[in-house]
């Protein structure tokens, strides 16, 4: 159990790659962290260099009160699952299990024990004595799980824990993890790809990209109030809304629709607007801005439609029962209080 | 038309086949029947009275079982050195960063290719001259081994890479030490390469002709490839039931080394491609 | 990822780097390096088995290569040893393999596995004892094959035509390896090329020209190379011929001068000479390969 403080780290590849630049970053003790981001933003090599696989050009990593910076992957009390599991093939479950302990010397009965005693608390009885090709990818998956929790660490590491399941499988995995990490009580910080997995497991998200924290904050934050278009392109399941716009007394005016907003903006300046599909409102009645129904996806309870705005598309969110005929003319209003503003990229309102 | 060409394809295909398997059945079937005929001829037939009779000859050859003691000290020795400096190179090529690796690696692989056999013979000859090692096993397993390495270190690298880092940085993350991993994780891992490897090796000396040929002198002390040679060069006519009973013999454990391996690993390794 | 593929996993460290490598980087320095280069000293040197140049060898400079430019032996040698190589590793391995390995793509397994079983027996028997078996079948009195032809007298294939009797050998011995390598790769050439030109109407021979001839060109000249290296440096025709001057190829030549004739020195020249030609015919085939990739 303990807290991690990341200050100023800078992780440079020979070749002058900057995969990490100059971060700082607090997690706080028990908290279930997400790094997320596209590939190539360094978030595998920020929780790599928290595990000491790599070590960092410059900066310092404190888990608890201790200064790991220099010190080797063994010795910093983490464990790490990764993306292939890395469940040794010539070993059985229970062996697999215990093979932290057996690194700490821990004498054989009292090491089959406790790997007994976890196995059992991830479900996994019964195949105690089988080998990782005997088992299906969930059981597989349990078992890396399992080996972390034997040895006790102070923090968990998980790459990309979940992306190796399939999609149905995948979601159980998710709820499982949450349930379990919430039992333990132990600071987890794990690296995804996968927006709806952070936004589904984290305490806390750091969007990535570049080598830098583009936004750091909850859920509901990343999600509701993106600080930057970066961020707003990354998160959601359906691609936000960045609409050019410009500025008027009381708002903005998007392809001369106006939209009230209270932001501070100078007039006739241009901005970048920012509507969730999900918060924007269709409908035959008029409301704020009109155009013609092009596409309509059917998305299972829901349907996104793209209405054409005189050659901007914008994207809408409707229920099944109210997917509209494509050519129908509509009008679109987005939700009160859910319009985002970016001056250069960045948030302003 | 159709028709007419897939008749002519497949009797192509069968004369191809049929040509095949006769080309290369032939001359070994001397091997299965002239070692069990009473009096076998240079020819494939047959045996016209089935015995055992030339498997007492050998016995009673002065050079015969020795031989094969040799071959198996040659084989067996040259294997464990190869294994051990192979597998400590090729997984120290694989896993560090060394500048030029790839280059040097071809280049030794190329020169293995080349140097070894005739082009060196001369200096190969004189070296174990200088160093006292003429008529001593100790030299052939020295000599044959610095030949074989090179292919060796290739094979095991080319294996060795496909083995994910992440079980051996998994272990590290828990604690163990560089020398843990290799025993717990790595040589587990790796032991079909490994295995292969040393089968590879063990063929490769057991046939080996040249090396020995030139580096032993006392017929006591040369292995079976050389004393092959010698049954029938030797003058008069020779002894053609020695000859194909201590060749079956011979012949029986590489034969069966190979199924062997090919059974559990299967033909990995083609220059490149794994199948 | 944009990190290099060559981590260090386990935290070895340099210097426990090093020390893995050195115990081989020893064995190959000392007795496949050095010989080489040691070749080159000697090839200089009147160096003999017995004699006063036995004891105290003199350096001859370039003396021992301008003989060898002259030696009419020596060039009768290289020309046989260039047909050796290219009849029975560039034309009838290669071709022997690629058509082997061809013909049975599809067929039945039991097959299959049969006719590998065979050639690949060829292959791994021990040099001297398949040159038995062939001085056994190519006999004149009761060889194998003077009893299926029906030749009468019987043809003394070793002594009346030792080239091509090595040659049919080395084909015999050595096609294995091609065809397993084809084997390899022609499972390789991925099913949605084939498909694609078997929609197309393309007919057998058409595929394989057009889709497979291509795919597998890499490793054909890979291949080529390995057979051709091996082949040219191969000793092993000497168990079938010994000194026949018919079939005296480069690798028996230099046997002959060094531990026959005893001339050290003047084989040492030969042999860098020799050399030299197989970097010269790595480099050419390196070159065709880099040319047709790109």
């Amino acid at each position: 159990m303990a807290a991690i403080e990341i200050a100023g780290l800078t992780k440079v590849f020979p070749g002058n790659v900057r995969a990490l630049d100059a971060l700082d970053l607090s997690i706080v003790d028990g908290e279930f962290f997400a790094l997320l981001g596209p590939s190539g933003c360094g978030k595998t090599t920020l929780l790599r260099t928290i595990a000491g696989l790599e070590s960092a050009t410059e900066g310092t990593v404190h888990i608890g009160a201790r200064n790991v910076t220099a010190l080797p992957p063994g010795a910093r009390d983490v464990a790490m699952v990764f993306q292939d599991y890395a469940l040794f093939p010539h070993m059985t479950v229970e062996d697999n299990i215990g093979y932290p302990l057996r690194i700490r010397r821990q004498p054989k009965a009292s090491r089959s024990a406790q790997a007994r005693g976890v196995g059992s608390q991830l479900g996994l009885d019964g195949l105690m004595a089988r080998r990782p090709a005997a088992l299906s990818g969930g059981q597989q998956q349990r078992v890396a799980l399992a080996r972390a929790v034997a040895c006790h660490p102070s923090v968990f590491l998980f790459d990309e824990p979940l992306s190796n399941l399939d999609a149905r499988l995948r979601l159980e995995a998710r709820t499982f993890l949450k349930r379990l990490q919430r039992e333990l009580g132990v600071t987890t910080v794990f690296v995804t790809h996968d927006q709806a997995e952070a936004l589904a497991l984290a305490d806390r998200i750091a969007v990535m990209e570049a080598g830098r924290i583009r936004q750091l904050g909850t859920p509901r934050e990343v999600f509701g109030k993106p600080a930057n278009t970066f961020v707003a392109n990354f998160i959601g399941s359906t691609p936000m809304n960045l609409l050019r716009a410009v500025a008027v007394p009381g708002g903005v005016e998007i392809s001369g629709h106006p939209l009230p907003v209270s932001a501070d903006l100078a007039d006739g300046e241009k901005v970048t607007v920012g509507i969730r599909p999900e918060y924007m409102n269709l409908s035959v009645a008029p409301g704020a801005i009109p155009g013609v129904v092009s596409i309509v996806e059917h998305l299972g309870t829901s349907s996104l439609v793209t209405v054409d705005v005189e050659g901007l598309l914008v994207g809408a969110v409707v229920p099944e029962d109210a997917e509209p005929e494509p050519g129908a003319q509509v009008w679109l209003t987005p939700a009160a209080g859910r319009v985002l503003v970016y001056r250069d990229g960045e948030l302003v309102a | 038309m159709e028709l007419a060409k897939k008749v002519v394809r497949r009797i192509l295909f069968y004369v191809v086949i049929g040509f095949g398997t006769a080309f290369f059945a032939l001359p070994v079937l001397w091997l299965l029947s002239a070692p069990f005929d009473d009096r076998p001829t240079y020819a494939v037939r047959p045996p016209r009275e089935f015995t055992l009779g030339n498997f007492q000859e050998i016995l009673d050859n002065r050079y015969a079982v020795g031989s094969l003691v040799n071959s198996t000290i040659l084989s067996v020795g040259t294997m464990v050195v190869v294994v051990v400096a192979a597998a400590l190179a090729a997984y120290a090529l694989s896993r560090a960063r060394v500048p030029g690796r790839d280059g040097l690696i071809y280049l030794l692989l190329l020169l293995s290719s080349v140097v070894t056999g005739t082009a060196a013979m001369v200096p190969i000859f004189l070296l174990i001259f200088q160093l006292g090692l003429i008529d001593s096993h100790f030299g052939v397993v020295l000599v044959l081994s610095g030949g074989l390495l090179p292919a060796a270190i290739f094979l095991l690298k080319d294996f060795i890479d496909t083995i994910p880092r992440s079980y051996e940085e998994s272990a590290r993350v828990f604690g163990a030490s560089p020398l843990q991993i290799l025993r717990h994780v790595v040589v587990p891992v790796a032991r079909p390469g490994l295995a292969t490897i040393a089968v590879w090796t063990i063929v490769q000396v057991w046939g080996s002709f040249l090396t020995p040929f030139i580096l032993l002198r006392d017929p006591d002390k040369q292995p079976a490839a050389v004393l092959v040679r010698t049954f029938y060069t030797e003058g008069g006519s020779p002894n053609l039931g020695l000859i194909a009973a201590f060749s079956f013999l011979y012949s029986i454990p590489v034969v069966l080394m190979y199924l062997l391996a090919w059974s559990r690993y299967g033909f990995r390794f083609h220059g490149g491609i794994k199948s | 990822m944009p990190r290099a593929d060559t981590t260090d996993a386990v935290g070895l460290g340099r210097s426990r780097a090093v020390g893995f490598v050195a115990p081989a980087l020893l064995l190959i320095g000392f007795f496949l390096v050095f010989p080489g280069v040691w070749t080159l000293y000697i090839g200089a040197t009147n160096f003999r088995l017995t004699g006063i140049a036995a004891r105290s060898p003199d350096f001859v400079g370039l003396d021992n290569y301008r003989v060898a430019l002259g030696d009419e032996r020596f060039y009768h040698s290289l020309w046989l040893t260039l047909l050796f190589v290219f009849g029975s590793a560039v034309i009838g391995q290669n071709g022997l393999g690629f058509t082997l390995a061809w013909a049975l793509r599809d067929t039945r397994k039991w097959l299959k596995r049969t006719l590998e079983t065979l050639v690949l027996l060829a292959w791994i028997l021990p040099s001297s004892v398949v040159a038995f078996l062939w001085v056994a079948m190519l006999d004149r009195d009761g060889g194998t094959i003077n009893e299926l032809l029906r030749t009468t007298p019987g043809v003394a294939w070793l002594v009346e035509y030792p080239l091509t009797s090595i040659i049919i050998f080395n084909i015999w011995r050595g096609t294995a390896f091609s065809m397993m390598l084809y084997s390899a790769a022609l499972s390789s050439v991925p099913p949605s090329h084939l498909e694609t030109a078997r929609l197309a109407g393309a007919s057998g021979s058409q595929t394989l020209r057009d889709v497979v001839l291509p795919y597998i060109r890499r490793y054909a000249l890979t291949n080529t190379l390995l057979i051709t290296l091996w082949t040219f440096n191969d000793f092993t025709p000497f168990l079938l011929t010994a000194s026949d001057p018919d079939a005296e190829i480069v690798a028996i030549y230099i046997y002959n001068k060094a531990l026959v004739a005893g001339e050290m020195g003047y084989s040492g020249a030969i042999s860098l000479i020799v050399l030299l030609i197989n970097l010269l015919l790595a480099l050419v085939y390196l070159r065709v390969g880099r040319r047709g990739t790109r």
